[in-house]
């Protein structure tokens, strides 16, 4: 009785709009529309979305954590890019 | 108390009472959990309606009596629900041709009863006219997969079809309290409705690959209080609490 | 040099825990680590899968609209809680079904409490209060275990259960407010969970030989002990305040301690519901393994018509 199971599909909610689609958790569907469908029952039972992503897992593609001092340590030297970096003279205001 | 507006609302509320306790026979027990939960969510939008139809009922009738009275403790016949869905669940593949065939008669109707010069039933109509699009979407797709799917899911499809046809004829019984809520610009032609419900059914059949039986014998009494066999075993499930225990509050 | 770099590793990975900082799916992990989550979040889930059917049991029974829409969505509930938690199960790189399989073969576990019956419309009452009582006190610590999709999860479930537990109550105290042969079966229903519910803490921590690395690892935050211990003093006051009554004569309230003191739980019954032996282990291993056993041709027909699509969308 082998059978190949329906795959994993990575679901993504948007909860209100103005904001980003958030992930919240994975399914299994056998088709993009029942994965939609099952989302909704799964992760929207108390009015959480009014929009829905979902994706194939195996579809998702990510950055290695052994890849995360070169991927992002650099970014923290760059201080410059922050607003808190530069001194403002007391009395200048709206900026 | 208007006798008809009564008896036309308990229809109503009868074919959503006696499929979402179908439906909920069946949490816990799905052929996978998604769908477990799908079928729980179907059956809760269809006790929320019977719930709202059933309160309406109870104003109609002006005696007193609550939601739960006129839910749990009339007798047998005095159910009105359409033989379909007091239909046993069967397989998978019967519990959903039981549901789209009712789904596809439900968005019609709901989408004509929203137009009822009886505002009670319109509002109801318009707020579970969104709920039963999204059950006749999902039963649809399904019925589809189902169909086309594999050999064994195409014949046991088909199965379901040909043991539910005989029943989908009297989705569209009328009688004269039809006649007078019609009248009254209350209720729905349901004459009217059968043309566009025989082709989205055939639509779907089609693209499920299902043949629509030929047989054309169909049953029918359930609107009357004339039921199948299975009604009996739903209601002492559904009344057991009330029976054993009258008069008590929970 | 192998075995120093292994080393490094761990050091590094306890440092993190250390520091609260939560592990995610693709960070290295011990290998025990990653299998000590499988089983323990392979566990729960089943846990909340399996207890939709005692509950399941009651819901066309349920005595008015109100109470059967509560209960459908509770049992709902339950079945969404379980699919989180196999979702989390799976960023471990285990297969849902497969760790659903080993439930069926009796491979692995899941609370012993949900083999214990339901005899009436008052355990709904019981199992809200007490069972999602006793599982709330667990899983509110979760929500800041080491792992991340795990305490993820658990944010989500606990936010969730909040219900289910006031709706036991409710019954409970309905009941217990109600006629007298309404307060027996909530006296009766009380008295048949209240042991099963302070086993589900798992075993004294004498006895517990997980319970150490789980709690170096942040996967558990607080003792099998401490946990049933505060359980019963919350749960305690609260029989007291509907009227009912605690079947335990040894129970007495410590005015030094501050704390409950109780009777000795019968472990040698909670081994034996855990080794298979409870009233309804065989019940529901066969409610589940029909359930998916009667979706086999479900799911090949879904995936079946779904390839078939896409063929035809190919060609």
């Amino acid at each position: 009785m082998s059978t190949k199971e329906w795959p994993l599909w990575e679901v993504f909610i948007r909860s209100k709009q103005g904001l980003n689609h958030k992930h919240v958790g994975s399914l299994r569907a056998p088709d993009a529309q029942l994965a939609i469908e099952n989302a909704r029952d799964v992760y929207t039972r108390r009015n959480e979305g009014i929009s829905i992503w979902v994706i194939p897992s195996s579809e998702i593609v990510a950055s290695d954590p052994d890849d995360s001092d070169s991927l992002f340590e650099p970014a923290a030297s760059k201080v410059y890019r922050h607003p808190t970096f530069y001194d403002v003279p007391d009395g200048i205001s709206h900026m | 108390m208007n006798n008809d507006l009564y008896t036309y609302t308990l229809r109503i509320a009868d074919d959503s009472l006696i499929l979402g306790q179908r439906l909920s026979e069946l949490c816990g027990h799905g052929p996978i959990l998604e769908e477990d939960i799908a079928l729980t969510n179907i059956a809760l939008d269809l006790i929320g309606q019977a719930t709202t139809l059933f309160e309406y009922a109870a104003t109609v009738q002006n005696e007193g009596k609550t939601a739960d009275d006129l839910a749990f403790l009339r007798y047998e016949h005095d159910y009105k629900n359409v033989l379909l869905v007091e239909q046993t669940n069967g397989d998978f593949g019967q519990t959903i041709v039981r549901q789209w065939l009712f789904d596809t008669f439900r968005v019609l109707f709901y989408d004509a009863l929203q137009h009822s010069s009886d505002t009670q039933l319109a509002a109801i109509a318009e707020k579970s006219l969104k709920e039963t699009k999204y059950h006749c979407k999902h039963s649809s797709e399904w019925v589809i997969r189902l169909g086309d799917g594999t050999e064994e899911s195409h014949s046991r499809t088909q199965d379901a079809l040909d043991l539910l046809w005989r029943y989908s004829d009297e989705l569209f019984f009328m009688d004269e309290t039809d006649q007078a809520m019609i009248a009254a610009k209350v209720g729905v032609d349901l004459a009217a409705l059968r043309p566009i419900w025989m082709e989205r059914i055939q639509e779907v059949v089609q693209a499920a690959t299902l043949t629509i039986p030929t047989n054309n014998w169909k049953q029918q009494g359930g609107r009357l209080g004339k039921h199948t066999e299975h009604l009996g075993f739903l209601l002492a499930d559904l009344q057991y609490m009330q029976r054993a225990y009258p008069g008590m509050q929970w | 040099m192998k075995e120093t770099n292994l080393e490094a590793l761990e050091t590094a990975f306890q440092a993190k825990i250390d520091k609260d900082i939560r592990i995610e799916p693709k960070d290295w992990m011990p290998e025990e680590y990653r299998k000590t989550l499988i089983r323990q979040i392979s566990q729960h889930a089943h846990s909340e899968i399996v207890g939709m059917l005692p509950e399941g049991n009651w819901i066309t029974r349920a005595p008015n609209l109100r109470r059967k829409a509560v209960l459908l969505a509770k049992v709902q509930d339950e079945a969404g809680h379980g699919l989180y938690l196999y979702s989390a199960v799976e960023t471990l790189g285990a297969d849902r079904e497969a760790t659903i399989d080993d439930l069926h073969s009796g491979k692995a576990k899941y609370s012993s409490i949900f083999n214990y019956p339901t005899l009436s419309w008052a355990d709904m009452g019981a199992i809200g209060w007490l069972v999602d009582g006793a599982a709330i006190m667990n899983q509110v610590p979760l929500c800041r275990c080491s792992y991340g999709p795990y305490a993820r999860a658990m944010v989500r479930v606990c936010k969730e259960e909040s219900f289910h537990q006031r709706q036991g109550f409710e019954i409970m105290s309905t009941l217990a407010n109600g006629t007298p042969i309404q307060k027996a079966l909530a006296q009766d229903a009380l008295n048949r969970f209240w042991w099963p519910a302070l086993m589900m803490f798992g075993p004294n921590d004498s006895d517990s030989p997980h319970s150490q690395q789980s709690m170096d690892w942040k996967i558990k935050r607080f003792s099998n002990d401490e946990l049933r211990q505060t359980f019963v003093d919350v749960t305690v006051p609260q029989a007291e305040m509907i009227g009912l009554t605690i079947p335990d004569p040894d129970l007495k309230f410590n005015e030094e301690t501050g704390h409950y003191e109780f009777g000795a739980i019968n472990w040698d019954e909670f081994w034996e519901v855990v080794k298979g032996n409870g009233p309804c282990n065989a019940d529901r291993i066969a409610a589940r393994r029909n359930a998916k056993e009667n979706g086999q041709w479900v799911r090949e027909a879904a995936m079946a018509h779904e390839e078939k699509r896409k063929a035809k969308q190919a060609s």
